[in-house]
């Protein structure tokens, strides 16, 4: 016991291992509260296509040379969220199709460009770096950790302050637009938050494990609870407790860090489910 | 002054009509019933009044100081609101958006609103359970409830029976025509005519034919002969 503690102690005192905790809870949180409108909205999908579109534009990133790739990919990713949420809506490419669509052209053409343009001798590790987050958690700098601080306190105000209107838009789109509410730029705002919240949290838990954070713990807390501000309260800690436990997991166990807490979060909806069935919550 | 005017409405999708050349109006305190078969455009025309669509043409005007967001909706009901965890409370304040403005969250106002619509409806010791395990007559009180918070003048409702019982489709007509008598508009879609026919004042027949006036011109004129073979010749 004690030499766990060391260990954790030792892996304390290293700023990026600080850094991937700060980073981890904060992305996990944004991610799991915009995730309960999202799985209730049945815009899962989304998320999982614009987290490919993120890899597509990482890829042009690297082929650029940036040293700071992130406002690249941001831009990019944030443009891809728009487009979806445009092209679901009027054209003949209807939602699911156009998605999948757009996520494995972006994931193709991600791949190609790293290929092609691939300096670094370890492409098979660079790829799956950025597919399945990093191994270690040495990739995270401090600007990257302060921009991800700012735009997650500004997610999380967003949260705060447009709760009610979430919840209306959530529940029943036509009426909150027929009452006057500005549908549309609603939509809009979920579709570049979670683009936001995407970017964000790719470099440490990878683009293909990261949409896991925004349904597991939405999903998990539908399960046990009945009310709007029940579930939403009980999917953000859920979601802190998971990315905690899952860090900490991966660094006593040495193993990765984005699939360490999505494997938390499969087991806390595993509970989740016997809890609810268990108390008859879930018809 | 009439509380809606629609002028030459043309109704439908990019390169289908539903409907042509619809004129009616509204005034306030009336109990219009809007009737019609199947896919003839009962819903697109509400959805036009609520502002959800644009007419192909014609025109739609509000007047008695009416606003277009000030008009309560009950929709038919979607599959995402079957499972949805929302408590009746959250989804009857949720009704309030439209008097929010700018500030963030609901005030007293809005709550005490919520409160006297939960009470009006004889939903109020709901308000804590879950509207996905209520019945499908409770699930419409408190969809009735919310449309309440959002006006007091005028209601639009989608065939608000539909999938109801007997018993509790008549203790529904009952709660819709005791709003009209305190003084609000209806409007409302009904498959049903003869059980709406006991308490609209208006009939709008939408379809192949159109027509608009009060209930007992319908009841006599040929469109109702056709729509229900027997029923005109009984009035």
């Amino acid at each position: 016991m004690s030499a766990l503690l060391d260990k954790l102690a030792l892996a304390f005192s290293y700023p990026f291992v600080r850094y991937a905790l700060i980073v981890g809870v904060l992305v996990a949180l944004c991610a799991s509260l915009f995730g309960v409108t999202l799985v209730l909205k049945r815009f899962s999908f989304i998320g999982d296509g614009l987290s490919h579109v993120a890899f597509g534009a990482m890829a042009v990133a690297g082929v650029l040379k940036l040293t700071n790739n992130l406002p690249l990919v941001l831009a990019l990713t944030v443009a891809a969220a728009v487009l979806l949420l445009r092209t679901g809506q009027n054209t003949r490419l209807k939602g699911d199709a156009a998605i999948a669509m757009y996520s494995v052209g972006a994931l193709a053409l991600g791949y190609l460009l790293m290929s092609l343009s691939s300096g670094s001798a370890n492409l098979a590790g660079d790829v799956c770096s950025t597919l399945f987050g990093s191994t270690s958690m040495l990739t995270l700098t401090r600007d990257e950790v302060l921009l991800c601080v700012v735009l997650s306190a500004v997610v999380l105000a967003l949260f705060v302050l447009l709760y009610h209107r979430m919840f209306a838009l959530t529940f029943d789109e036509s009426f909150a637009r027929a009452t006057g509410a500005p549908t549309e730029l609603y939509n809009l705002l979920i579709a570049v938050v979670v683009a936001v919240i995407i970017v964000l949290g790719m470099h440490l838990i990878g683009s293909l494990l990261i949409s896991a954070l925004i349904l597991f713990p939405a999903l998990s807390a539908m399960r046990v609870f009945r009310s709007f501000r029940a579930v939403t309260l009980c999917a953000a800690l859920l979601a802190v407790g998971c990315a905690l436990l899952g860090l900490l997991a991966s660094i006593l166990a040495d193993t990765p860090v984005g699939a360490s807490i999505v494997a938390v979060n499969l087991l806390a909806f595993a509970v989740c489910c016997l809890v609810g069935r268990a108390t008859g919550a879930n018809v | 002054m009439a509380l809606i005017t629609c002028e030459h409405l043309s109704l439908g999708y990019e390169n289908r009509e539903l409907l042509r050349d619809l004129s009616f109006s509204v005034r306030a305190g009336d109990y219009l019933c809007i009737v019609g078969e199947n896919g003839s455009g009962k819903t697109t025309l509400m959805k036009t009044i609520l502002g959800l669509r644009q007419p192909l043409a014609g025109s739609i005007r509000f007047g008695d100081g009416l606003r277009q967001t000030e008009i309560g909706y009950l929709p038919q009901q979607t599959d995402v609101q079957r499972d949805f965890p929302a408590s009746v409370w959250e989804i009857v304040l949720s009704g309030c958006m439209n008097s929010l403005g700018l500030r963030p969250f609901y005030g007293k106002a809005q709550k005490a609103r919520a409160e006297e619509a939960l009470q009006k409806l004889d939903i109020a010791d709901l308000r804590r359970r879950c509207y996905r395990e209520l019945s499908g007559g409770q699930q419409q009180r408190v969809l009735l409830a919310r449309a309440l918070c959002a006006t007091g003048k005028l209601l639009l409702l989608d065939e608000p029976v539909s999938g109801l019982d007997p018993r509790v489709t008549a203790e529904l007509y009952r709660i819709i025509r005791d709003l009209n008598r305190e003084g609000i508009t209806i409007l409302m879609i009904s498959h049903d005519l003869q059980a709406a026919a006991e308490d609209a004042s208006h009939i709008l027949h939408v379809g192949r034919e159109l027509f608009f006036g009060t209930k007992d011109d319908y009841l006599r004129s040929s469109v109702c002969r056709c729509f229900q073979p027997g029923r005109g010749n009984e009035a």
